[in-house]
């Protein structure tokens, strides 16, 4: 079987990133926002470990690794904090939560 | 017995301690306590002064008494220290000061009765007390200045004692001014003339001997064989007088004995850059001196305060203007004898003058003048005023002459009559005053005549209110009389024997100016028996003018005692120094260096008597024979016309200070106060200049600092604001805007990095 070429990976990485990219700008709400990044992370990630095979360097492969454990990190941090401002709000609505601004 | 010279201080202390009991516990205490008080102070202080001349009669020469050091300055080499000196002169003056001061204070204790500033009158007699007994008692020219200066305060405090006291305008009765005041401040202020010639005379001393100290006084002139004993010490005493370059060195203890060896060394004195021998410096200050005793004796040309003074309380009038203080210059002058008489000999004044002869000349021409304006005066006091004017000139006149213990003596009687007289005075004002009361509470009687009233108000002192008062105060005529008969020089009463004296210094000076001085001094002594006539006979003969002159009343025991106890010895004080034994004089000599003494001449006696007696014949003949006053008021010596306001005026002295000194002392105070200090300096300089000027730049750089500087500031702060306001609109508090801000930024960023790319490519 003909192995997948590179630029398909690249598409597909375009794709989801494009949906990610999509999803933060449209949704409200803040745990599918944060689904949406998580989903633009992997986005990345599936570019990273596509050009690393292309070119048969490991650093895309290291790279993704990093990515994924700060995106871990993240999502513990983020989720905690939607769980505060839930709590407190009763709301995870970003269009409500403007309080800072002018 | 020179250990009875140690008890000089409590001569001053005496007065001193009845100053300061009065001053501190004297307002607890009853009137006649405060009276008793200051007056046994008084007494105690001549009790000291008699014990000091006991002491004297046994060591005549006398000595100085250290008590305090004062002026000390090691590196100038001033050492001024507190000294007493006590001699036969400064004794005399003690006695005298002391023994009529008494005698006024216990009569005050009856004048000033019932005055609201009773105690504060005898904190200051006792306070003049203090001042002039330290003013001879002094040992240096120092100590001596500040008992002048002292004296002067006393008396300007004392004429103006009653300060509240108001002057009424005869027109309109409303107050036009404060006598008492103006007369106290007029007397401070003519004699700050004086007093700043006589400071000018002390400084030159102390530049020109090195000291302020008398000093022994000079070896009178029998004792000068025993001194040539001693050549040797003599010649290295002289070696020192001069230095090689011919310039005075000081280098004795006393200014007399130096004056002495400067002017037989003919040295100079350095005065700035130039050289002045020692002979003009003697007689610069010897004038300067003359100016201190013209402001402080009331002589020609200073006089004009005294007659003013005698507004103040007829005690002091008696104490201080007429027997003690103006006197003082009459002492300056023979204490400082010995200059007076080294003056003599120097001639550098115009017309051939000395010193001395012009301090004769003034004391001739001021008797003669207060001679003949105390002819024309009608107030009691005044006439006694302008007397007193007069005597102290034939003192004046006595001493330029040479006559120090004529002088003296002279000073010594008058202090006795002319105090008797002035409270005398005081006595016939009181008892006519308590007779206007009388009067008025008894309303029978003849028509009140108004010669002396002003706007209703009797004018108690004036002679023309008086009259026949010989019957209502006997004892006052009496003693009053003595008084008069003594100051008109009639034998046996005091005043002949002492002005007897100064005729003949006069007369045996024998050169011009003793002759000028004998002339205008036989007039003035004429003139005097003339006024004191017209005086005793307006006052106590004749029928009474006024229904207060014919109510009045003799003055209580406190007062006319007193003038008994003057009165004695006014009449017999002649016998201190009488004819042939001149006790006074051989007492004076022991310290007044050039004292000499004069004999008795009895053609110029027999002539002076007769004069006095024509005078007193003419007084009764115009005041005695006839009413004392014309029909119409005037005054019998009124036909003289314009001469008789002429002396009416006082040889319109007053108006001629006011026009000489007064009016143009006037016109530069208004022009500085009102040109230079109202309108230039204040109006124009300070108003238009600085503050017009300031407030005009003041109002451009306020504009300035408002409209740029802060224009500036608030400009950039309203951009600031104005940016704010519209980037404030980018905060907008939605998540997702942000986050599409982040996405164009990164997709910018992103073409940014890859269209060069892409161009290069491309290319």
């Amino acid at each position: 079987m003909e192995p997948v070429s590179t630029g398909a990976y690249v598409i597909v990485s375009a794709i989801l990133f494009t949906i990610g990219v999509l999803g933060v700008l449209i949704r409200r709400n803040a745990i599918l926002m944060f689904m949406s990044v998580e989903l633009m992370l992997n986005a990345a990630n599936l570019a990273l470990v596509a050009f690393a095979r292309e070119y048969a360097q490991v650093e895309g492969h290291v790279l993704t690794f990093f990515v994924m454990t700060i995106a871990a990190a993240e999502v513990a941090v983020g989720l905690a904090l939607i769980v505060a401002i839930f709590q407190s709000r009763e709301t995870i609505n970003v269009d409500e939560l403007s309080d800072l601004k002018q | 017995m020179e250990g009875l010279f140690n008890l000089a201080p409590l001569v001053i202390l005496a007065p001193a301690v009845g100053l300061l009991i009065n001053l501190f516990i004297g307002g607890r205490l009853r009137e006649r306590s405060v009276g008793w008080i200051a007056s046994i102070a008084a007494g105690t202080s001549f009790v000291f002064a008699a014990v000091l001349s006991f002491g004297l009669a046994r060591s005549p020469a006398g000595g100085a008494v250290y008590v305090t050091d004062w002026v000390k300055l090691p590196l100038a080499g001033v050492d001024i220290a507190w000294d007493l000196r006590v001699d036969t002169l400064s004794v005399t003056m003690m006695l005298a000061v002391a023994g009529v001061g008494t005698l006024i204070h216990v009569y005050a204790i009856g004048y000033m009765h019932g005055d609201a500033g009773f105690r504060r009158f005898f904190v200051y007699l006792n306070l003049f007390l203090v001042a002039m007994l330290t003013l001879v008692s002094g040992n240096n020219y120092l100590v001596l200045f500040v008992g002048w200066e002292l004296v002067g305060l006393c008396s300007f405090l004392l004429i103006g004692f009653w300060l509240h006291k108001p002057e009424r305008d005869p027109e309109t009765g409303e107050i036009a001014g404060y006598k008492n005041t103006a007369a106290a401040k007029k007397a401070f202020i003519v004699n700050r003339v004086g007093d700043f010639g006589f400071l000018l005379a002390i400084l030159l001393i102390f530049w020109t001997f090195g000291t302020l100290t008398y000093g022994p006084p000079v070896a009178a002139h029998g004792e000068e064989d025993g001194a040539h004993g001693g050549a040797a010490t003599l010649a290295a005493q002289e070696a020192e007088v001069a230095s090689e370059d011919g310039l005075c060195v000081p280098h004795g203890e006393g200014v007399f004995e130096m004056a002495e060896a400067f002017m037989a060394a003919g040295c100079d004195v350095k005065l700035g850059s130039s050289r002045v021998p020692i002979g003009a410096m003697i007689t610069l200050i010897t004038l300067l001196m003359i100016l201190g005793v013209t402001g402080k004796s009331a002589q020609i040309p200073l006089f004009v305060w005294l007659p003013d003074a005698m507004a103040g309380p007829t005690p002091v009038s008696a104490l201080i203007h007429a027997a003690t203080m103006v006197t003082a210059g009459v002492y300056m002058v023979t204490r400082s004898n010995v200059l007076y008489e080294l003056a003599r000999g120097v001639s550098v004044l115009p017309f051939g003058l000395t010193s001395p002869g012009v301090l004769t000349i003034i004391g001739a021409l001021t008797a003669f003048m207060a001679g003949t304006v105390a002819l024309a005066q009608w107030d009691i006091k005044r006439v006694l005023a302008f007397s007193t004017v007069s005597q102290l000139g034939f003192m004046v006149a006595a001493v330029g002459l040479g006559g120090y213990i004529a002088g003296m003596f002279h000073l010594v009687t008058h202090a006795f009559f002319k105090a008797l007289l002035f409270l005398s005075a005081g006595s016939v004002i009181h008892g006519v005053e308590h007779g206007h009361h009388h009067a008025h509470d008894a309303p029978e009687g003849p028509e009140e005549k108004t010669f002396g009233y002003r706007h209703g108000v009797l004018d108690p002192q004036d002679m023309r209110n008086m009259g026949g008062l010989r019957q209502k105060m006997p004892a006052t005529f009496w003693v009053y009389l003595i008084g008069a008969l003594a100051l008109a020089g009639i034998v046996p009463f005091a005043g002949f024997w002492s002005k007897d004296e100064i005729l003949l210094d006069a007369y045996s000076r024998g050169d011009a100016t003793g002759w000028f001085a004998l002339i205008l001094l036989m007039t003035a002594a004429a003139f005097t028996a003339f006024y004191m006539g017209r005086q005793v006979f307006m006052i106590f003969f004749g029928a009474p003018r006024t229904q207060a002159a014919a109510h009045a009343q003799e003055s209580p025991p406190i007062m006319t005692r007193p003038l008994v106890v003057l009165a004695f010895f006014s009449a017999v004080a002649g016998f201190l120094n009488w004819p042939g034994t001149h006790s006074f004089g051989h007492w004076l000599q022991e310290s007044v260096a050039y004292a000499h003494i004069a004999d008795f001449n009895l053609a110029l006696a027999l002539l002076a008597t007769l004069l006095a007696l024509l005078a007193i014949f003419f007084a009764a003949l115009l005041y005695y024979w006839r009413p004392a006053l014309r029909a119409d008021g005037a005054d019998r010596l009124g036909g003289l016309g314009r001469l008789w306001r002429f002396l009416n005026r006082k040889w319109y002295w007053d108006e001629f200070y006011e026009l000489i000194a007064v009016q143009p002392f006037n016109g530069i105070g208004r022009f500085l106060a009102g040109r230079l200090d109202g309108d230039f300096l204040h109006d124009w300089f300070h108003d238009t200049l600085i503050w017009r000027s300031f407030d005009r730049a003041a109002a451009f750089l306020g504009a300035f600092d408002l409209k740029i500087i802060d224009g500036a500031v608030n400009g950039l702060g309203w951009l600031a604001a104005q940016a704010a306001r519209y980037l404030r609109r980018v905060q907008t508090g939605y998540v997702r805007q942000y986050a599409l801000g982040v996405l164009v930024g990164a997709i910018v960023l992103l073409f940014i990095l890859v269209l060069p790319l892409l161009i290069a490519n491309s290319g």
